[in-house]
């Protein structure tokens, strides 16, 4: 499975690798959600750093996480964003929703 | 006159979301006798992983469908990706692809042709309904 995730509960924390598209974002998106539906985590933390390409379906992948914390009145943070992903991420203004940290 | 493509490549996959990967690599190893840059290369993956994306979750919806890739390289560093299908069609071009506007449902950005039209630098979409759709983009690689 192309992620691994740490919860304490309040933060989830998710490491994304591989290529994310419209393929591999379905157990990506199931995997974060079984730590976020019906829990009180108001952290969630995505790292990108071992993302090795990624389209459109991974800013839907995005905004339905960012719902999902929202719900919770939570905050959603980004982190190890590559040049390329970045620039993905910046067409749907992802930077407007989460706090993205590149590097 | 019609531009003479210097080089060619025709790929066919079925639309299978397991193709989407193999769509965009395949694509790029084409066009890596350009001498492209990694953003130059990750740009037509990108565009390419939209379009193919497309035409499995919208031309296709229900089957298995055909989706043909033709990649011509012309002088000066042009690019050429066609990417047809022969699937249900679009019954509104311009509406589809107006930035967050899909059919696709929740974890569907709705962003697909934004995507194709910021990474390349020229994007055309025919479609007729029930018959399919052909998307052509263009690309100039700067030679290095």
């Amino acid at each position: 499975m192309p992620i691994r995730i740490e919860s304490d509960g309040q933060t989830v924390t998710a490491y994304l690798s591989g290529e994310i598209d419209h393929h591999s974002a379905v157990a990506m998106r199931q995997a974060i959600d079984a730590h976020l539906v019906g829990g009180n985590a108001t952290l969630l933390i995505m790292d990108f750093t071992d993302v090795t390409f990624m389209d459109s379906s991974g800013i839907g992948l995005v905004m339905g996480r960012y719902r999902q914390i929202k719900y919770n009145d939570g905050e959603l943070h980004i982190q190890g964003t590559s040049p390329h992903i970045y620039k993905v991420m910046r067409i749907a203004g992802l930077e407007r929703l989460a706090v993205i940290e590149k590097g | 006159m019609a531009r003479q493509a210097l080089n060619q490549t025709k790929i066919t996959v079925l639309s299978r979301s397991s193709n989407e990967s193999y769509a965009r690599v395949a694509v790029a190893a084409f066009a890596a006798q350009l001498d492209p840059t990694v953003e130059e290369l990750n740009d037509l993956k990108t565009a390419v992983s939209e379009a193919v994306t497309n035409c499995i979750v919208h031309a296709y919806p229900d089957t298995i469908g055909p989706i043909y890739i033709t990649v011509s390289l012309f002088e000066e560093g042009l690019v050429q990706i066609r990417i047809r299908d022969k699937g249900r069609g679009i019954d509104d071009v311009k509406r589809a692809m107006e930035p967050l506007y899909t059919t696709g449902g929740e974890e569907r950005a709705g962003l697909g042709f934004a995507v194709m039209e910021s990474f390349t630098d020229k994007l055309r979409v025919r479609s007729t309904p029930y018959k399919g759709t052909t998307v052509t983009m263009e690309k100039v690689i700067r030679c290095r």
